[in-house]
């Protein structure tokens, strides 16, 4: 059976490993090489890596750097950040990654998808929304650039859109619940969900593995991907890499909603 | 010495490493010369049908490989997209396969309300041996692999299949055909099993 897949999501700031808080509060917990080689030995499903400066600084990908990262990994590698032509997606496959997360140039060069899917295929193709709650509503805005710009377009119209488009995957990102370690927003999930049939990966507010547990014993086949709960240990937050064991991961998987929020890594 | 045949697609530097930490002797081919000395071959691959077929096509190195494989035997393993240019046609181009192997790729059917299946097969699956095999020498019957693909291989002799994996249907994720192996989902990427699984292979006799 195919089973969820239980994902930590880096984000590169400066050549480092950064956690922020809604999607601000940048703090440093590492050196990125060191995090892969430690989540080699915990085994991990998946590892996603954005960088957070590549669009912003307009500066496109850093090749040597995801070449060092994508020849240290041994489980699937999912990058994004400053990806803007299906050239600069090629190469970035060709030093062994897997997937090509795109968010900024969804909107800003819409045959893109098409293009990446055709030449990629789709199942190298994610599409990363960074969504946040519109204020007094019950709406969400999608924003690019690391929340700081809000797009045009509204989530029920562009998320089928992109599967149309020829998406492979979705990772859904909650900007409110970044960094909060308060719980996955839900109700967000649960809407976008019935939006689409593509595999769908949530990320923000992980907390705890209950977090994650109930968010698998609901949907039974999904990504969920975190940050803090994977780099961060215990109540200060001192940085410990850390990840479920296989014993733990089926616990998750198999036992009842009694999982109770205090269950640590 | 293994040559991972580089033609512009796949995970080269994923098998490259592993090799290496596992002391296998290993090389990457990018042109025919690098082909002396290659006892056995690795054809990887990530991506659509025919935009694979094209950059073998164009690699320059497809005549020696084909002469390597078809008329010296020397043993090579297709990886996803590099396991389905084996067969005949798929259902994702227009282009012809290789045709070493008698089959052909369709699209996994998967119905349009059915969220908890969607495309494409992306994850941890089960791979269940059919079939004994010394490509899966001191794996558990039933380890998880690690899938990433939308199209499956329909085999003509399904006498090939030496392991299949089950998602909306059973289809066929191992196959070896003498000297021609291919698997569907990503050794490469599936830690301690896929590093076994390749170790496998470069032991072969």
């Amino acid at each position: 059976m195919l089973q969820s897949r239980i994902i930590p999501c880096l984000l590169i700031h400066n050549n480092g490993l950064v956690k922020t808080v809604k999607f601000s509060a940048r703090k440093y917990v590492g050196d990125p090489l060191n995090a892969v080689k430690i989540f080699n030995e915990k085994k991990v499903d998946e590892l996603i890596v954005l960088d957070i400066d590549a669009t912003v600084k307009g500066e496109g990908p850093n090749y040597k750097l995801i070449k060092n990262i994508a020849a240290e990994c041994r489980m699937p590698l999912c990058y994004g950040g400053g990806v803007r032509t299906v050239e600069d997606a090629k190469k970035i496959l060709q030093l062994g990654v897997e997937k090509i997360a795109i968010s900024a140039a969804l909107i800003a060069s819409p045959g893109l998808v098409t293009e990446l899917a055709n030449q990629l295929g789709s199942q190298s193709v994610v599409a990363v929304l960074d969504v946040k709650k519109r204020f007094l509503s019950n709406k969400y805005d999608i924003y690019t650039r690391n929340g700081t710009k809000k797009m045009d377009v509204e989530l029920e119209s562009l998320i089928p859109k992109l599967e149309d488009l020829g998406i492979g995957e979705l990772v859904l990102n909650s900007i409110d619940k970044d960094g909060t370690m308060l719980g996955y927003d839900r109700t967000l999930i649960s809407k976008v969900r019935k939006m689409t049939t593509v595999p769908l990966t949530v990320l923000g507010g992980a907390g705890t593995l209950g977090d994650i547990s109930s968010i698998i014993k609901e949907y039974r086949v999904i990504g969920v991907a975190a940050g803090s709960l994977f780099v961060f240990k215990g109540k200060f937050k001192a940085v410990l890499i850390n990840y479920p064991s296989d014993v733990q991961k089926i616990n998750m998987i198999n036992s009842s909603n009694e999982m109770s929020e205090d269950v640590h890594v | 010495m293994i040559g991972i045949l580089d033609y512009g697609l796949g995970n080269i530097l994923a098998f490259k490493n592993i090799y290496k930490k596992l002391n296998v002797p290993a090389k990457i081919i990018t042109e025919v010369s690098d082909l002396d000395g290659v006892t056995k071959l690795i054809l990887p691959g990530v991506g659509a049908f025919d935009h694979a077929m094209t950059l073998f096509n164009n690699s320059g190195l497809r005549e020696k490989v084909e002469k390597l494989v078809l008329d010296q035997h020397v043993p090579i393993l297709g990886i996803c997209v590099g396991l389905q240019i084996l067969f005949l046609s798929s259902e994702e181009g227009e282009m012809p396969g290789l045709g070493w192997l008698e089959g052909h790729v369709k699209k996994i059917l998967v119905a349009k309300d059915q969220q908890f299946q969607a495309l494409p097969h992306m994850g941890w699956n089960s791979v269940v041996q059919v079939k004994e095999n010394p490509i899966f020498n001191d794996i558990s019957q039933g380890s998880p692999f690690y899938f990433l693909h939308s199209y499956y291989v329909v085999v003509e002799d399904s006498t090939l299949i030496v392991a299949t994996a089950d998602y909306t249907d059973s289809f066929a994720c191992v196959v070896n055909d003498k000297n021609i192996y291919g698997v569907q989902c990503h050794p490469e990427k599936s830690h301690d099993v896929g590093i076994q699984f390749l170790k496998n292979f470069a032991g072969l006799g």
